[in-house]
């Protein structure tokens, strides 16, 4: 059986860069099991999941930073890639513009074209009146946006950025994404991890890893669309493992479709789909011949 | 009576005032949202709600006494970083914090999950249970009021709900919640949301009071990229959402100029305003 639970599988219609049925192992433990991802040219792909799921290896292995033992990677060279890892992602101690200079010389941008190029990041990112600010002082958003600007000082065809707003406020990463889009806009392909659903959804593909396993995968509709089964409001609270509460309602999976009396049938958002997808591991469907293939 | 009030609550750092004038409450059995972009001023405020620091003006009531150590133990609280100890076991860990506010570990009360790993190291365990952990610790002395940072970042939907859950059932119990964060899928969890910008309450009620009327013009463009470059030239805030473009708090009208002004052809939809959206246009226009 395939990684790939729900969802169309990504190999059919790729074009770009993006990873074909890959594992990665780290000694015993299997960090990736036979996952594949396309990231186009022009386009935002998310990779969502929890911590500990698999995203920054999926990453690392794009960007060629990781090595798998099968599987097939597509990634321009090098110098053609754009890499932001988790984790703070500048140099703390240096100003706004000794990590920009930094990041110039460590992509082969010449001085005068580098010079350029920073005074427009700087600008787009609104950095500019921070440029003497030591990195270590700026806000959360703030580095993150700076982070940003060094990983496209050379004009990267292919970006990757690991959690770029992990603990970044609402009007941080509505900025961070108007750079990302104005990116894909030019051409650029991006490929991004985020935990949070709500975000991913902002993406024109998204990939759902589930303890190192494709869970979902597709536009967020054509996930939604996919998913097994029927979801209903129900009444709580239900003591049920196929029932969930979200805010002040109850959600109920039903596998095989047929609800109890008074439950009331909805559409899922992307959310309430990953739950069903989910549950559909943990607890089987119809002819599913027991518990699935992420346990 | 409320388990926690601040009264026109002000707290200066030097000359820089970070929080001002703030009132909040957190009701018995009601879970309360803290939102705030970043330097915001959420974090001093939980601060002198927790009785860690003093406010510089105003009141802050905790049990409708002033904060102290006797109010601590009638408080449970998670930070971000979860606050376990990596090197004790999942046991020690939660005899450490019972200990603490002077209580012992019901055994009993324990979930199953968290029963079955007691004597394992918390650092040996998948970062999912220890948030649960965490919980445990934090709940385990019955206190009345709960206060969660960030409570559920890090793990994945049918996990999140599960947590909620937990939350939801201490609220069902009479328990005050006030959680802070920075994402929608929490957000939409809470009774009621106070929104924290620069240190001021910006907004507050629940999801729809705050959305409010704001409405979000949705562009579907056969290239969205050229639509794209139109709207951000003529400087609107449009977000890229798919393959749509959202453009929220700028009439149509206004839209429709900036595309025909670039000669985009484009659908435009009229739709309501998400509750991001609805946060942007509101810690833009107080900083402004």
């Amino acid at each position: 059986m395939s990684g790939l639970r729900f969802g169309r599988s990504p190999e059919d219609r790729v074009t770009g860069w993006g990873l074909e049925r890959v594992t990665v192992r780290y000694g015993h433990a299997v960090a990736l099991d036979r996952v594949s991802m396309g990231v186009g040219a022009g386009s935002v792909t998310a990779v969502v999941g929890a911590d500990g799921a698999g995203k920054s290896t999926l990453l690392r292995t794009l960007v060629g930073a990781q090595r798998s033992v099968s599987g097939r990677v597509r990634r321009p060279a090098k110098r053609r890639i754009g890499y932001v890892s988790a984790g703070p992602g500048v140099y703390r101690d240096l100003t706004v513009d000794e990590n920009m200079a930094f990041s110039a010389r460590a992509y082969g941008v010449p001085r005068r074209a580098a010079r350029e190029r920073i005074g427009e990041l700087l600008a787009a990112t609104e950095l500019t009146a921070a440029r003497r600010r030591l990195a270590g002082q700026l806000s959360g958003g703030m580095r993150q946006k700076l982070a940003l600007a060094m990983a496209v000082i050379h004009r990267p065809e292919l970006l990757v950025l690991d959690e770029p707003t992990t603990g970044v406020d609402p009007v941080s990463r509505a900025e961070l994404w108007r750079l990302m889009a104005r990116l894909a806009a030019d051409g650029t392909a991006i490929a991004l991890a985020t935990t949070y659903v709500d975000e991913a959804e902002r993406a024109g593909s998204v990939l759902v890893l589930l303890r190192g396993r494709m869970l979902a995968a597709g536009t967020p509709a054509s996930i939604v669309a996919d998913v097994p089964g029927e979801l209903y409001t129900i009444a709580g609270p239900a003591h049920d493992p196929r029932a969930w509460r979200r805010g002040p309602e109850w959600r109920l999976w039903s596998p095989g479709g047929g609800a109890p009396p008074d439950a009331e049938l909805r559409t899922p958002d992307l959310e309430d789909a990953l739950v069903m997808a989910q549950l559909a591991v943990e607890l089987g469907t119809p002819g599913d011949g027991g518990t699935g293939a992420a346990a | 009576m409320s388990l926690l009030e601040t009264a026109a609550v002000t707290r200066r750092f030097g000359g820089q005032e970070a929080v001002h004038a703030v009132d909040i409450s957190v009701e018995p059995g009601e879970v309360v949202g803290l939102l705030g972009a970043n330097g915001a001023g959420k974090t001093t405020l939980i601060r002198m709600a927790l009785g860690l620091l003093r406010p510089t003006d105003g009141t802050v009531r905790l049990f409708d006494r002033r904060p102290s150590r006797s109010t601590r133990h009638r408080l449970g609280y998670l930070p971000q970083g979860l606050g376990l100890y990596e090197d004790l076991t999942v046991w020690e860990n939660l005899a450490f914090a019972a200990r603490a506010f002077g209580h012992a570990v019901d055994v009993e009360a324990l979930e199953p999950e968290i029963r079955a790993v007691r004597t394992a190291l918390i650092r040996d365990l998948p970062l999912g249970l220890r948030r649960r952990v965490a919980f445990a610790a934090a709940l385990a002395h019955d206190p009345e009021l709960l206060v969660l940072d960030e409570p559920t970042s890090g793990v994945e939907p049918l996990a999140r709900a599960r947590l909620w859950e937990t939350i939801r059932d201490a609220a069902d119990r009479g328990v005050g919640v006030l959680a802070t964060t920075h994402h929608m899928s929490e957000a939409s969890e809470c009774d009621r949301l106070v929104v924290l910008v620069s240190g001021r309450v910006a907004a507050a009620g629940t999801v729809r009071a705050i959305v409010g009327n704001l409405r979000t013009v949705v562009v579907d463009a056969d290239r969205w990229e050229a639509a794209f470059s139109a709207l951000d030239g003529a400087g609107q805030p449009v977000a890229l959402v798919g393959r749509s473009l959202r453009v929220p708090g700028v009439p149509a009208e206004a839209v429709e100029g900036a595309l025909r002004a670039a000669g985009v052809a484009a659908r435009l939809s009229v739709a309501p305003a998400t509750f991001d959206e609805a946060f942007v246009s509101i810690a833009r226009r107080e900083v402004a």
